[in-house]
């Protein structure tokens, strides 16, 4: 049987900031446009620093979003601060919509899980980033399930990779949204590799929207590097499970312009062309070329807005460096809400042992 | 006046998920036919009726979901309870509990906490099918995070689970399926918890400590009774809530008694049993007057319904156990 349904696409500025057609009213708003504007060259930056930091040791490994900031900028502006946010680990852009620090950022990737602790009122109820892949599908729908117990008019957003989309608490999750119409948006950064395993392999699917279908919810493909496109369609879509009429799963189409993280090289296993015609569809240029043709934008701005965003930037790193070392007894401080009171010898000796390293003794 | 009736374990439980569920509107059942039919032991009957689809809830079948959705109504404050229908199933949530649950609370430093319950049918030797007789407690218990807890009696498993409930942690309660409908015992619907971290001291004795849980406790307790008869008097231990371990009470009365015998259904190496004798030996060596004794499943693959029984600690091995230790040269 051919695989006939068809999913829709949309795209609202071309890979030269064209409008496709009609654009939809919300876009002659022109606070908006250059907030987003700012936003996701913000990340842009953000992300090349926090590459730098640990190139320079300063940070452990991080997870680059260059390339796919269109969507968690998007994304990030079209939830509530009623909503959660059950996020992955390349979700940069959406954490900083949400409020959440750089600060905090690098103090994740730093290693310190001060950097899940937030107090960001928007983000309070949010996930910390996900790493075993899409294990939070699931939390998602558990979020959701708890919005319709209490009959509150939230929605819970969550968001992974192409490769997440072949496992099974995925597609648990996308079939249980279906059964109890949760009010779950399904955000999938299509970004055409996991690691280094291309889309291609990951699923003989037409598109990864499909994946809903079977699950009897709406799925649909965005160009997930035109952020006027992506923020239409998430938000239309929160907005629908926020008025009650269920899930929908929203496949951005991107691009990973960087490495996987800064463990990977990419050049091991994808070729210069692909990545440079890549390059020719970003997003931040696309919006660019759209702002000056609205008469939005020019030069002068640009520059000034980089200068201003570098300091913000400056400053989120000098606070992080200045931050004192976490509590000696944090892992045991809440690991249960009352320490046990067998635990009590072990958390002396981690104690004892911390002390000395942090003393300097070696051996 | 708190309603006294006589009831088995699984009555217990049921009568513990109706008190929770009317005293915290914030409890809620889910997992696979817990709603109208009540869940295959019958431990949700009435619930559905009772508290409506909203807070019972038949989940699709899928068990690392189940898992995971407890996880995510937790955070958002909830008291999930879910059913795994058998500890056999339980290993497709292992990821959720492991890398989620246990740690939520440690990896946002307190901001997010995971108050849910993983209820699941414990142990063998009820003739199901293969995969129903699972004793894997030591692979939960094994993960920093998670408390573990089994009950042994009716009004056990009633106090222990509504601790379970009222507990800001996760906490995997394994029902021993032996026990659900084999013993009566009177049961008040108090809605008094029992203490999470203690455990319980069924009998009192100056010769030799028996430690064990869950059904196990059924034959260490006949084989208490007679050593009794030949004149030794063993204490016995209930080590209802597996992790955290409450070794002081443990270690008490090894220290009381020297001797030591460690019961339990899970297959022998890398079992709790390993870790509560390495536990008595690094407090008490000069205490011991005999090393520690184990009897235990095999490390075997648990037989199906023929051969079960014979995997099971019976009444003999653990006298014998016990006896081992009376020889040894003081
Ligand atoms: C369950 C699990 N398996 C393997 C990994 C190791 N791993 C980390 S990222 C990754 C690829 C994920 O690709 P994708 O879902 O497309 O997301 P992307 O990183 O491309 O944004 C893998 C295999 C993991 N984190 N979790
Ligand atoms: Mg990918």
């Amino acid at each position: 049987m051919p695989l006939t349904v068809q999913i829709p696409f949309t795209r609202y500025l071309d890979d030269q900031g064209q409008p496709q057609g009609d654009l939809p009213g919300w876009v002659d708003d022109p606070p908006l446009l250059l907030e987003l504007y700012r936003q996701m060259n913000l990340v842009r930056l953000f992300d090349q620093k926090c590459v730098a930091l640990q190139r320079t040791g300063q940070i452990g490994t991080y997870a680059s979003t260059l390339g796919q900031e269109a969507v968690g900028t998007a994304l990030g502006r079209a939830m509530t601060d009623a909503d959660v946010l059950i996020p992955y680990y390349r979700d940069t852009a959406t954490q900083l919509q949400r409020g959440v620090q750089m600060q905090d950022i690098l103090l994740y990737w730093g290693g310190d899980e001060r950097g899940s602790a937030w107090s960001a009122p928007a983000a309070v109820e949010d996930f910390p980033i996900c790493v075993p892949i899409a294990t939070q599908a699931c939390h998602a729908c558990g979020v959701a399930a708890a919005f319709r117990i209490r009959q509150q008019p939230r929605v819970a957003v969550t968001t992974c990779g192409d490769g997440a989309t072949s496992k099974g608490d995925f597609l648990e999750s996308l079939n249980l949204a279906g059964v109890w119409q949760l009010p779950v948006v399904f955000v999938v950064n299509n970004n055409q590799w996991a690691i280094s395993v291309p889309r291609c392999l990951q699923s003989a699917a037409p598109t990864l929207a499909h994946k809903a279908l079977a699950a009897g919810i709406p799925g649909e493909q965005v160009d997930g590097n035109d952020v006027l496109a992506v923020y239409d369609r998430v938000r239309t879509a929160i907005e629908r499970a926020r008025a009650g009429k269920g899930p929908t799963l929203i496949e951005c189409v991107t691009y990973r312009l960087g490495d996987h993280t800064t463990s990977d090289d990419a050049s091991r296993y994808r070729s210069a062309e692909e990545l440079s015609e890549a390059w020719k569809r970003e997003p931040l240029g696309r919006l660019q070329r759209f702002l000056h043709q609205q008469g939005l934008w020019d030069e002068a701005q640009e520059q000034r807005l980089h200068r201003e965003l570098g300091e913000q930037i400056n400053a989120a790193v000098e606070a992080f460096r200045a931050l004192a070392e976490p509590e000696p007894s944090a892992p045991f401080d809440h690991l249960y809400q009352q320490l046990p009171a067998g635990y009590a010898a072990q958390r002396d000796q981690w104690l004892e042992r911390a002390g000395r390293l942090a003393g300097g003794e070696h051996g | 006046m708190a309603e006294q009736n006589t009831l088995c374990m699984v009555e217990a439980i049921n009568l513990a998920l109706h008190r929770a569920m009317t005293d915290d509107p914030d409890v809620v059942v889910l997992g696979e036919d817990v709603g109208p039919n009540g869940g295959v032991f019958r431990a949700t009957l009435g619930l559905h009726e009772r508290f409506g689809f909203r807070r019972v809830m038949d989940t699709p079948l899928a068990e690392t979901l189940i898992t995971g959705i407890a996880v995510g109504m937790a955070a958002q404050g909830l008291r999930p309870v879910a059913e795994i229908q058998f500890m056999g199933f339980i290993y497709p949530g292992m990821e959720q509990l492991v890398s989620h649950a246990s740690r939520l609370r440690s990896r946002t430093r307190g901001r997010l906490s995971c108050p849910m319950v993983i209820r699941t049918p414990h142990g063998a030797g009820i003739h199901a099918p293969e995969h129903h007789g699972e004793s894997t407690e030591a692979m939960l218990a094994h993960v920093p995070g998670l408390r573990v807890v089994i009950p042994s009696s009716p009004r056990r498993a009633y106090g222990l689970l509504l601790a379970a409930i009222a507990d800001p942690d996760p906490v995997i309660f394994l029902e021993p399926s032996r026990l659900y409908r084999s013993v009566r015992q009177p049961v008040t619907d108090d809605g008094q918890p029992l203490p999470l971290d203690t455990c319980f001291t069924l009998r009192e004795g100056s010769d030799l400590t028996l430690v064990s849980w869950g059904a196990a406790l059924k034959e260490t307790l006949e084989a208490a009774a007679r050593l009794a008869e030949e004149g030794i008097d063993c204490e016995v231990i209930d080590v209802a809530t597996l992790k955290p371990l409450d070794a002081e009470t443990i270690l008490a009365s090894v220290s009381k008694t020297g001797r030591c015998v460690v019961v339990h259904e899970a297959a022998r190496s890398y079992g709790p049993g390993a870790e509560i004798a390495a536990l008595v030996q690094e407090q008490l060596f000069h205490a011991l007057q005999a090393p520690v004794q184990r009897v235990t499943g095999f490390d075997c693959v648990i037989p199906y319904a023929r051969q079960e029984m014979a995997y099971l600690p019976d009444v003999e091995s653990i006298c014998r156990a016990a006896l081992r230790t009376l020889e040894q040269a003081s």
